[in-house]
């Protein structure tokens, strides 16, 4: 007995040791697939995240009469088919949505000259409206009739939160010191695993690597060859969408087989569309204003900062809780007369210093 | 009264330590004087040595030595020489296997593979040395060579893993990487790349010896004690004159599931379980990649694979229009 007493703290410790990661509160698990599968969610009620709340309209609609905001205003490229009201009341929301807090217009316009493209920040906001367009319009496959508005990621800030750009310049890959390869760091964008933890510029950017890695026929062949390392680079994906999502694997994915598309949820075929999604907005929009961009505003590679899964997502399965907020602000899909707006240009703006804007973006649209 | 009843020993010897037989005259001496643990005569043999180490054990030893300095080295290097930091993340740091792109390649640079490659050779080589070693060191006790053969089980599955299958698949990149949290993602990426491991029938034999072992060692360990009161601990005995205990553990086992192994086969039982875990394991990787592509799929094919109803999703990708 004194032997074992004797040690008692050392049981005790390593026990503390083991179990210290584990959470104790309270959890939720609903079957969401056929029995048997393992398709369920388990939730702890106490980690889902609170959601900002949702700003209200600064006032209600009216109708959809009078002059366009492309008659009475200079310079509106954009929003032009709104009504004057529409156009006002749009302006007068994106203040609360990007909180430009106490300097109001000015922190996109010159209140000299409301027409002025000088500053950048108009620049990007024009670009970010054809973008929310062009989401509202060309990706309902994944965002249906939910659709987006300005707060769907930026919540109140100047810049979303949740974003990424590069990071700094990579070290020498012949270098031994600090050379982690892209892996074996703790950190958020993977769920704190060892995974490959470029996920964003890997997956979500320009010239994407191949997320299917399982492969598709039972026997080898010469075509369809992914290494192991490859689907750790998935994998590393999935842990950020995991994450952003608040959702584990089985949420879109029958475990039996990930690559199975028949026996997928139909999240699967939404998070597909996400996916292409989230690519163009990287490139075709956010990447083809890096020259518009201030350096503050960018990472240390000069790119700037871009969106993943978590910038609207925040945790949730579906963004504000599936708040239909774009219904109370049509025209940033289109017109309220339900006219199909034509495909928003995938010209980049002018830069206001002239410079000129042809990035890789613009080769990834044209091919 | 003081009895042998409990997890932890409550009666240790205090003697002069046992030394063992007398070595054959090619052997160097037994090494190190033996001393007494009380932490380990709780649950084992308080006696601690003598150990032997002879020109194997030696030679093992450094080459596992300069492997461990290898991959340790290799993970604080990659922390920017930070004990704070190698410390922090230890579980998560590793040394990785070349990237895809160099193939077998004999020497590929330090930084990119060249020090998994060594670092896996002096493991392999340390790892072998402790085989040949176990060989001698049976022979040299007149005892069989069981154990070094059951070891040669483990190193099958873990050449396939590290070297035999890289080689088959002609890369590198196909090996696990050595660390902690690496090697087990290591696995679960493996599984997913391969359509389900799950579907690997060698895995699922693996599965049935590895868990078959832990019940056939938790039975043999719960009969054994439950007739310690007549003696049965002392097995051997019973297996050449057989005695009461036997008589009763036998008996119980037919009572309740009508048969029982015998005092020498339920160690054969165990051996072979344990031994198969492996054997049969490594079978499994080494069909993986090189002769089945998709798990899943094969089982599919072979009519193996629950097929659950069609959830009528469809790849996005292959409709018509669809974004890149």
């Amino acid at each position: 007995m004194s032997r074992a007493a004797k040690h008692l703290p050392l049981i005790l410790a390593g026990s503390a040791l083991l179990l210290g990661g584990c959470d104790l509160g309270k959890k939720v698990t609903s079957q969401q697939g056929y029995r048997g599968t393992g398709i369920q969610q388990v939730v702890q009620p106490s980690l889902i995240p609170v959601a900002a709340a949702i700003p209200p309209e600064p006032y209600p609609a009216s109708p959809d009469e009078g002059p366009r905001a492309s008659e009475t205003y200079q310079n509106v490229k954009v929003l032009g088919y709104a009504s004057t009201d529409d156009f006002n009341r749009i302006m007068l929301s994106m203040n609360e949505w990007i909180g430009t807090g106490e300097q109001g217009c000015a922190y996109c316009h010159n209140p000299a000259n409301m027409a002025s493209d000088e500053k950048y920040t108009k620049v990007v906001a024009r670009r970010m409206l054809q973008m929310t367009q062009n989401i509202n319009n060309n990706w309902t496959q994944h965002v249906h009739a939910t659709g987006v508005t300005c707060w769907t990621c930026h919540r109140g800030n100047a810049v979303p939160v949740y974003n990424w750009n590069k990071g700094p310049l990579p070290g020498d890959p012949m270098k031994l010191a600090g050379n982690k390869h892209g892996k074996d760091t703790p950190l958020a964008v993977v769920a704190y695993s060892d995974l490959p933890n470029k996920p964003f510029d890997t997956y979500l950017n320009t010239n994407p690597a191949v997320i299917r890695v399982a492969a598709n026929s039972p026997y080898p062949g010469p075509k369809d060859t992914q290494p192991i390392d490859a689907a750790r680079g998935t994998y590393g994906l999935m842990m950020h969408m995991s994450s952003a999502l608040g959702v584990n694997c089985t949420y879109c994915h029958n475990t039996q087989s990930f690559r199975q598309w028949s026996i997928s949820r139909p999240q699967r075929a939404n998070a597909w569309y996400g996916i292409r999604m989230v690519r163009d907005i990287n490139v075709n929009y956010i990447g083809g204003l890096a020259n518009v961009f201030p350096a503050y505003r960018k990472g240390p590679q000069g790119d700037p900062n871009k969106a993943n899964c978590g910038t609207c997502h925040q945790a949730q399965s579906k963004p504000m809780g599936g708040y239909p907020m774009l219904s109370l602000y049509p025209v940033l899909k289109g017109p309220r007369s339900g006219q199909k707006i034509a495909q928003p240009t995938l010209l980049t703006p002018a830069a206001p210093n002239g410079e000129d804007m042809s990035g890789p973006g613009q080769q990834i649209a044209a091919r | 009264m003081a009895a042998y009843q409990n997890i932890f020993t409550q009666v240790q010897l205090r003697a002069a330590p046992e030394m063992g037989p007398p070595l054959p005259w090619a052997d160097s001496a037994r090494d190190f004087k033996p001393w007494y643990s009380d932490l380990m005569g709780a649950i084992g043999n308080a006696q601690i040595g003598p150990f032997y180490l002879g020109t194997l054990g030696i030679a093992s030893l450094f080459c596992g030595l300069i492997a461990f300095e290898i991959i340790g080295l290799n993970m604080l290097a990659s922390v920017n020489w930070s004990w704070v930091q190698f410390v922090r993340q230890l579980p998560w740091l590793a040394l990785e296997p070349p990237a895809p792109q160099y193939g077998i390649s004999i020497l590929p640079p330090l930084a990119q593979g060249g020090w998994w490659l060594m670092a896996g050779f002096f493991l392999t080589t340390s790892i072998i040395l402790w085989w040949v070693r176990s060989y001698n060191r049976a022979r040299a006790l007149g005892i069989g060579t069981h154990t070094t053969w059951a070891f040669a089980s483990a190193i099958w599955l873990y050449l396939v893993l590290g070297f035999i299958r890289p080689l088959l698949m002609g890369s590198w990149s196909e090996a696990v990487p050595f660390g902690v949290f690496p090697h087990l993602d290591w696995t679960a990426a493996f599984s997913i790349r391969y359509g389900n491991l799950f579907y690997n029938p060698f895995h699922c034999l693996s599965i049935v010896f590895l868990y078959g072992s832990t019940l056939l060692f938790a039975m043999h360990g719960a009969t054994i004690m439950a007739v310690g009161r007549y003696g049965g601990e002392r097995e051997l005995e019973h297996i050449v004159d057989r005695g009461t205990a036997a008589e009763r553990a036998g008996l119980f086992w037919r009572w309740t599931m009508g048969f029982n192994a015998t005092y020498e086969s339920v160690h054969r039982w165990a051996w072979w379980f344990a031994v198969l875990t492996t054997l049969t394991g490594g079978i499994g990787i080494l069909l993986t990649g090189t002769v089945v592509d998709n798990w899943y799929l094969w089982a599919v094919d072979h009519h193996y694979a629950t097929i659950y109803p069609d959830t009528g999703v469809v790849d996005p990708a292959l409709l018509p229009g669809a974004p890149k």
